[in-house]
């Protein structure tokens, strides 16, 4: 089988906003050899594109980064890595204006951006791109300019990366599928950078891209890099549920309710937020998303759930015409999928949407792997036990552009090493029998959905456990044959289910190990928040070995 | 619950294509690509099509032809009659419905 051999200063794995954001930074700092590789097409892939609703940054007048810190801390429980924290929402500020100066079009209001006030926040904050159109415009805005910044950025499609390369104890490249030719490739390289996203692939149900199957974390992992809150899976709680919507991303009632506020009902038609220790938000929407997704499942538990199992969500009381104000071509949308909004409640359910945990990174976005650096959803830390609404773009924007400057600081400083991909290729070119292992997928997305959702049990997590280690066992030691075949979809979701068994394990364990309930996690077995757990659970090595450490002042 | 046919084109550069038939279960107001999906877990997990972002129409990928017109599989409906899937015929054919579709510049 043909194998490419490839060089490059900077290896940037991912091509969504951290990626992106990632090359142009190194380039600007002087790495003449930038490899910008994603699994999709380059800048379509990732959450990134999918992020149809708002930005968070401190970019109008009278606001300051220290206020949206502030809130991002609170939000995170007390689990915030602050300095990384502080970084998202400074730089993240700066890279909203210079997105800005690269026209990606941010709504205006008067002399300022328009922005909405999000959950969490202490004033209007996100700032957005019209009509529901944010991510896209910042994928696209990125695309460009990495585009003009010329021979620097090698861009290239269509490539999963497997492994990492480990030599004298740092990274020097890593080995990959290019997916369209079935060809192997690898790639040395001085510095790389996992911009890979989160794992929303795990879940039956999620509102990122297919390929966020959680691989930048097993890369880091089998690196023998660390990864820290794990157990933190956010889920967004008034994800689409039904009737079946096409052509739309499943969270795109956020941005609704920030405009226009809305009403979350139960299947009897009644409010029930306050039961649950929600505001009444009358007509403005204020409630956070673990307090959200808590009381609709809890509404559920009690028999009151919406028909298809989640809660209504109205816009009934809103005019037409206010609608239509709000996200004109989109009313129209809604209604060729049969959604008149001014008639029509629609049903919504917590959904998995972002990964608070990750990689765990310095203030300059490298591991504890010489070589190897996280940017973006990729990262753990930022976030803490819950997200901000709003941070994500933020923290992909800022993340990428530090990460890109240090990696370029790092080639510049150490030359190629010697590199040899052995193990790595011969996966690659292993030939394992005929496997369903869509099938096998599947099976592991409706056991994460079902026991590792936003709330857990010891029971539920050891079930989970039990079943990874059953699918583990399924898909035996090679993907199914023969390699060097043109998009392989049976070899390339084998290849997949390594790196999403492998992480789906370290959420479970860090979930069982976690016994109290904090933001994103809640064990019904440890409902209580306790401080002696305000402590961060790192993972090291494919061997997932579990310690605690005292959360970073 | 309906029933569509879904008659897909197969097969790689330099072979015959052939044309495989496979009944599909749905709910109304679901996708082509729900159902390319579907098939792919519970009939055939060699089939091959393209696609990242799920239904958002975001990523443009899926792009095929659907009874010789150009369609997105996420935007264009089940239907509970025969339908025929192709590969763009204006790309280079991958495997199946899977084309062709990056920038010569952004290619391996």
């Amino acid at each position: 089988m043909k194998t490419t051999h490839l060089v490059a200063d900077v290896l940037i794995i991912g091509a969504g906003g951290a990626g992106m954001y990632a090359a142009l930074e190194a380039a600007r700092s002087g790495a003449e050899r930038v490899l910008l590789l994603d699994r999709s097409l380059i800048g379509r892939g990732g959450a990134t594109v999918m992020a149809q609703m708002t930005v968070a940054a401190a970019v109008g007048a009278g606001d300051h980064w220290e206020h949206h810190l502030a809130d991002t801390l609170a939000a995170g429980r007390g689990l915030c890595d602050a300095g990384l924290s502080a970084l998202l929402c400074e730089v993240g500020a700066e890279c909203i204006l210079e997105m800005d100066q690269w026209r990606v079009g941010w709504a205006r209001s008067g002399e300022g951006f328009a922005a909405v006030q999000a959950p969490g926040h202490d004033r209007a904050r996100c700032v957005y791109v019209d009509f529901l159109n944010t991510g896209p415009a910042v994928s696209r805005t990125l695309r460009a300019q990495v585009q003009r910044a010329g021979p620097a950025i090698r861009r290239i499609g269509e490539v999963a990366v497997t492994d990492l390369i480990v030599q004298g104890g740092a990274v020097t490249g890593a080995a990959g599928l290019h997916v369209a030719s079935g060809e192997a490739i690898s790639i040395a390289a001085p510095a790389t950078i996992i911009a890979t996203g989160g794992l929303t692939r795990l879940y039956a149900r999620s509102s990122a891209s297919a390929n966020m199957s959680g691989d930048g974390y097993a890369l880091a992992l089998r690196a023998g890099a660390t990864l820290i809150d794990m157990e933190f899976v956010q889920f967004f709680p008034i994800g689409h549920l039904a009737p079946r919507l096409i052509g739309m991303d499943p969270i795109m009632w956020d941005p609704f309710r920030y405009k226009l506020g809305g009403r979350l009902l139960n299947g009897a038609m009644e409010e029930f937020l306050p039961r649950w220790g929600g505001d009444a938000e009358a007509g403005r929407y204020s409630t956070t998303r673990d307090l959200a997704t808590y009381a609709i499942t809890k509404e559920n538990e009690a028999g009151r759930g919406s028909p298809s199992g989640g809660a209504w969500l109205s816009f009934a009381h809103v005019p037409e015409g206010e609608l239509r104000a709000a996200f004109g071509p989109v009313i129209d949308r809604l209604a060729t999928n049969g959604i008149d909004l001014t008639r029509d409640a629609i049903e919504v359910s917590p959904i998995a949407h972002y990964h608070m945990g990750g990689v765990r990174v310095d203030q300059v976005m490298r591991t504890d792997m010489p070589g190897l650096l996280a940017a973006g959803e990729a990262v753990g830390g930022a976030n803490g036990a819950n997200r901000l609404s709003g941070n994500a773009i933020t923290e992909a924007l800022a993340f990428g552009r530090i990460a890109g400057r240090e990696a370029a600081r790092i080639a510049a400083a150490a030359p190629l090493r010697g590199f040899a991909a052995g193990a790595a290729l011969d996966l690659l070119r292993a030939c394992g029998p005929a496997a369903n292992t869509a099938a096998l997928v599947a099976r592991l997305q409706r056991l994460m959905a079902e026991d590792v959702g936003p709330f857990r049990t010891g029971a539920g997590l050891r079930r989970a456990l039990a079943g990874i280690a059953a699918l583990d066992a399924e898909l035996g030691t090679a993907p199914p044959g023969p390699p060097g075949q043109a998009h392989d979809l049976a070899r390339l979701d084998w290849l997949d289910l390594r790196q999403m068994l492998l992480v789906a394990r370290a959420v479970v364990l860090a979930a069982l190990a976690r016994e109290e309930s904090r933001g994103a996690h809640q064990r019904e077995d440890f409902p209580e928040m306790r401080e002696d757990w305000r402590v961060n659970q790192l993972i090291r090595g494919e061997a997932l070995e579990l310690s605690h450490q005292a959360v970073p002042a | 619950m309906m029933r569509a046919t879904l008659l897909i084109q197969r097969g790689v550069p330099g072979e015959a294509p052939r044309e495989d038939r496979f009944t599909l279960e749905f709910e109304p107001g679901e996708s082509v690509l729900d159902g390319l999906r579907r098939l792919r877990v519970n009939e055939d997990p060699t089939l091959a099509f393209r696609y990242a972002c799920l239904n958002a129409n975001a990523c443009k990928e899926c792009i095929i032809l659907l009874d010789g017109l150009v369609i997105y599989a996420c935007t264009a409906r089940l239907e509970p009659r025969e339908m025929r899937l192709a590969p763009l015929p204006n790309k280079p054919l991958l495997r199946d419905l899977a084309t062709l579709l990056a920038p010569p510049d952004e290619r391996l």
